[in-house]
């Protein structure tokens, strides 16, 4: 049957090649997921991005993708696998593939690689991740202006750059509002245990916190806050995805992933065989990241200045670690009249002020 | 009509080895059931998940890189549970050993000393026995029960390697990220055959049968540590110490669990993340069993659970399954064995009902 | 603010502790027949995605519940099969069915990872719940903290009031003389093994429709494995695995509460994460040091295969 099929189709193939210029065969393009796509959080964003940019270019490229693909040695199998079957464009859209992802594109130079959240690249392979921390001041803003208790609980995966970086820009932006505001941070170690999760939330609300978020993956964190808003005014704000599904009532607003434009520019940038590298760290402005749509619970005012932030963070004039950036022990980071540099950033360990929790030694 | 078993004067030794063929034989027909069940070709099926892993060199020797690690712990476990010693933490060994084979590729890393990579693998041996001899000790010293201690210790371990990572042994130029520096080449075990990644842990693995099976067969303490696991009595009549067979059982699964650990450090993976082992030290325990404790048998059974996990990545590659298919699987088999086994000291005999 | 939070914390500590004590008594019954079914874990996994599945699509809580305890038992009737039938190794039939269980729940569960239920709202005992302090973290519960409670008594008086209690102990304490005296030793294994997978299969209800309420694979992440070390840890008397499952369940919370109280503490939160793990060890050490408490209170057949006509 299959070589019939086959046969049938190379025939077909041949005619056509001599009616007309042969149609170019479409681009395989594969997307290596650390997580199911599920419906929201981290992948889920990778898969709706990927998805806009296939339905771009309908005919052009086919995408596949492979979830769950674990962070260990396995990867690079499943990774070169993806690449002898015929795809071109390969992205891995985890830190963990970041090792094994430079060690198949260095025997794969045909092969176009794209990492997320890496600092690796090479001749045939780029990197990009978004600047999430543009959106988290926004939140501590709204968080700021509408927090009764002054608290807010921030339940978080591992104590790594990019999400201490959320934590000190959500604190920046409340505490910008609000003098007396203080976040608190409950680490889970985990990505993904949405029980761990809950029980985080649950114990922030508990111990007084009104503004509750969360740098993990599911959305535990906000339907914690839906449950107990009626009981003790708690307000969320969702990270990765918009979770409004998850909490109705409860999400004030977000910081929602944006992939989609990324890979539609990019892929046609290899397609056209124009791509020349790529290290992309991008922002509000690149449409990268998105506040959540604020819920009508946020008073006029507070979203009018919000908006006004976002339009000026926008046109690049104001950043979230503006100077003077002042640690928890007093210690001046930044000074005033400058911005952070992008290493800076890269490689913050220390709580900003506002931030209530010690930072965890290790 | 009713079954029943009668129990043979002697365990039938062609059923010793035919067992297991069994219980392969009826995961394979369960297979094919499962994949018609989920709506799949069952010929098609059967052919991703059981033959594709096996479909060039490049894969075969991704199989043999798989199983390295498998063999390693399950040769270790095998004399333990020969001894009804039952280590359940072989996970938590392999990671220990990750660490300390580890910190000797770390604190020695501009060192490109021939006598790095041995003092390496030593320390990984050293480090899985440690972390082994804290269940033993717990149970020779205040009897608590090993397969409780060492399994709550897998998750241990699993919180100091996440730990080191994100802490003290984190990468200092690698932007905070949870990992170690990438280990130098003098640290890096050598391949095997240029264009796979089977390194020569594999040799030490296929070693570690040869003495294992010496072990077993050749020296008096193992035979003793048998005679032990077959009725504890007898083993104490014959003179011999539980505690001892506890030691040297729960030891041996950490040296060998510590040696599969810095081989997958310093051999595929290359530094020390928190995505070290995706199971290996339970899987080993499958391993352990399919193969009848025995290391030929070991040998087998490790390849054929390195073509279960990898069949699960290409079920999920090619058939849209989940890749957690590869545990159904493995579950199975070690079901069907033990169900299988009942042949070994059992006749099956058809007898009418009595009242 | 002072009271409220002790009452969090207690509320907090008797939801974690619950699915510990409705899998360990199962277990306890379970291992007074002499049976050691080390398959907890797996069970809980397979329950928590049986009644993940039906709650969602049935909408009905309680529904749920029965799926997870029908699943359970389903389980545990392939432990059966292995360990009491096909008289295999108790302790590797028990592994399998763990692997197994683990294994299957995250296959089958796979449509169901990352949906959401609605969470269960809780149920107030009249009167009882306005009790200040204790009425909120003790009354105003998920309906399946009173069932661990009911269960508790019903199982210590089943084991020590009733005749059928006193066969299941003799069955355990000696396979044989039960045997000899007309009693149906596998039988009742086996149904002993059920009721231990049925309420397994609860505890996983519990974790996936109640707890979280959300499915996702690896979420029961070794409370099987603690709920058999309460066994050990309460020496197999009902009551005193409650005690048990509340001082873990205490354990796991407490780190998030110090954690959330903003205070500054530098531990590495990997160490607070591994506390459950080390109490459990050192609970283990303390209960078993005494060999003969362990003697005296262990059923004397336990993990013993019964050859029927031996």
């Amino acid at each position: 049957m299959k070589t019939c099929n086959l046969a049938l189709a190379g025939a077909l193939l041949a005619t056509a090649a001599l009616n007309a210029a042969p149609p170019a065969a479409p681009v395989k393009i594969g997307f290596i997921y650390v997580s199911p796509v599920g419906d929201a959080g981290w992948t889920y964003q990778h898969d709706l991005g990927r998805k806009q940019m296939e339905a771009t270019y309908k005919g052009q490229v086919t995408t596949k993708f492979i979830e769950n693909v674990p962070e260990g040695a396995d990867a690079e199998r499943i990774i070169r696998q993806m690449a002898q079957d015929g795809n071109t464009i390969i992205f891995t859209t985890s830190f963990g593939y970041m090792n094994p992802t430079e060690k198949v594109a260095k025997t794969l130079p045909n092969v176009t690689f794209f990492h997320a959240t890496g600092y690796k690249s090479g001749a045939n392979m780029g990197i990009y991740n978004a600047r999430f921390y543009e959106g988290r001041y926004l939140n501590g803003v709204i968080a700021g202006k509408m927090s009764k208790t002054n608290v807010a609980g921030y339940v978080a995966a591992f104590p790594i750059p990019e999400v201490v970086m959320g934590i000190n820009a959500f604190a920046r932006g409340m505490k910008s509002v609000n003098p007396k505001a203080e976040v608190r941070v409950i680490w889970v170690n985990s990505w993904f245990d949405p029980g761990k999760e809950r029980e985080a939330a649950m114990t922030l609300i508990a111990q007084g916190a009104d503004m509750i978020t969360h740098h993990t993956d599911s959305t535990a964190v906000v339907q914690a806050a839906e449950e107990k808003h009626k009981e003790k005014g708690t307000w969320a704000f969702s990270y990765h995805s918009d979770m409004a599904k998850y909490g109705p009532t409860a999400q004030l607003s977000g910081t929602t992933h944006v992939w989609g434009d990324f890979y539609t520019k990019t892929v046609k940038e290899v397609l056209d065989k124009k791509w020349k590298g790529t290290n992309v760290w991008g922002g509000i402005k690149d449409g990268m990241i998105q506040l959540a749509p604020m819920s009508k619970s946020v008073p006029a005012d507070v979203q009018k200045q919000v908006k006004g932030l976002e339009a000026s963070i926008k046109a690049g004039k104001f950043h979230p670690f503006a100077g003077p950036v002042v640690d928890q022990d007093g210690k001046e980071r930044v000074a005033k009249g400058k911005d952070m540099s992008d290493s800076d950033m890269n490689a913050m360990n220390y709580y900003v002020q506002g931030v209530a929790s010690a930072f965890p030694k290790n | 009509m009713w079954l029943k078993f009668e129990p043979r004067a002697e365990p039938s030794r062609l059923m010793t080895y035919l067992s297991p063929l069994l219980a392969v034989g009826l995961m394979f027909l369960s297979g094919l059931l499962l994949f018609w069940v989920l709506g799949k070709d069952p010929i098609e099926g059967f052919r991703v998940f059981f033959l594709y892993p096996m479909r060039d060199a490049y894969s075969i020797a991704e199989l043999f890189l798989k199983a390295t690690p498998l063999m390693l712990c399950a040769v270790g476990l095998s004399v333990g549970f020969k001894a009804n010693v039952w280590n359940i933490g072989a996970e938590g060994q392999l990671l220990i050993g990750a660490l300390a084979g580890g910190w000797v590729a770390l604190r020695f890393e501009h060192s490109t000393s021939p006598f790095l990579l041995p003092a390496m693998i030593l320390a990984g041996a050293v480090g899985g026995m440690l972390w082994a001899a804290i269940p033993a000790f717990l149970r020779t010293r205040f009897n608590a029960n090993e397969i409780l201690t060492s399994l709550m210790l897998v998750y241990v371990a699993e919180l100091v390697v996440s730990w080191l990572v994100h802490g003290p042994w984190k990468d200092p130029d690698g932007f905070n990220f949870p990992q170690t520096k990438v280990f130098s080449a003098a640290a890096t075990l050598p391949l095997m055959l240029a264009g796979t990644r089977v390194n020569i842990a594999l040799l030490f693995a296929l070693g570690a049968l040869v003495a294992g099976w010496v072990f077993m067969n050749r020296s008096f303490l193992g035979y003793q540590m048998k005679v032990a696991g077959q009725a504890e009595n007898a083993g104490r009549y014959a003179g011999f110490s539980a505690r001892r067979s506890v030691w040297f059982g729960m030891l041996a699964g950490g040296a060998m669990a510590g040696i599969a650990g810095i081989a997958e450090v310093a051999g595929p993976v290359g530094q020390i993340t928190e995505k070290i082992s995706p199971g290996y030290g339970f899987a080993a325990m499958i391993v352990a069993f399919v193969g009848r404790l025995s290391p030929i048998g070991i040998l087998f059974s490790s390849l054929l659970m390195a073509i279960l996990y990898v069949g699960g990545e290409q079920a999920q590659q090619y058939l849209s399954l989940p890749s957690s298919i590869s545990k159904v699987f493995q579950g199975m088999l070690l079901f069907f064995l033990l169900g299988s086994d009942v042949f070994i000291n059992f006749r099956p005999r058809f007898v009418r009902r009595r009242k | 603010m002072g009271l409220d939070f002790l009452s969090s914390i207690l509320f907090a500590t008797v939801v974690a502790g619950t699915p510990l004590i409705i899998v360990a008594v199962g277990e306890l019954v379970t291992e007074k027949a002499g049976v050691l079914n080390l398959g907890a874990e797996g069970i809980m996994c397979v329950g928590a995605v049986a009644a993940f599945a039906v709650a969602y699509h049935t909408h009905s809580p309680i529904l749920g519940i029965l799926a997870g305890m029908v699943a359970g038992m389903a389980m545990s009737l392939l432990f059966g099969i292995s360990a009491l039938t096909l008289m295999a190794n108790q302790v590797a039939s028990g592994l399998a069915l763990s692997i197994f269980g683990v294994g299957f729940s995250a296959f089958v569960g796979k449509p169901y990872e990352s949906v959401a239920l609605a969470s269960v709202p809780l149920v107030p005992i009249p009167l009882l719940h306005k009790i200040p302090v204790l009425g909120p973290a003790l009354f105003n519960q998920q309906g399946l903290v009173y069932f661990s409670w009911v269960l508790l008594g019903a199982v210590a008086w089943f084991l020590y009031r009733t005749k059928a209690g006193l066969i299941l102990r003799a069955v355990g304490e000696s396979p044989v003389s039960a045997h000899s005296i007309g009693y149906g030793v596998v039988r009742i294994r086996y149904q002993a093994v059920l009721f231990g997978g049925a309420m397994a299969g609860i505890g996983g209800a519990f974790m996936s429709v109640f707890y979280t309420p959300m499915w996702v694979e690896g979420m029961v992440a070794g409370r099987g494995w603690i709920a058999l070390s309460l066994v050990v840890f309460a020496t197999w008397r009902p009551l005193r695995v409650m005690i048990g499952a509340y001082l873990f369940g205490g354990c796991m919370i407490m780190q998030m509460f110090v954690q959330g109280s903003g205070a500054k503490v530098t531990i590495p939160a990997q160490f607070l994460s591994a506390l459950p793990y080390v109490a459990t060890i050192l609970v283990l050490v303390l209960i078993s040091r005494n060999r003969g408490t362990i003697r005296l209170n262990s059923p004397a057949s336990l993990g013993q295969t019964f050859l029927p006509d031996a």
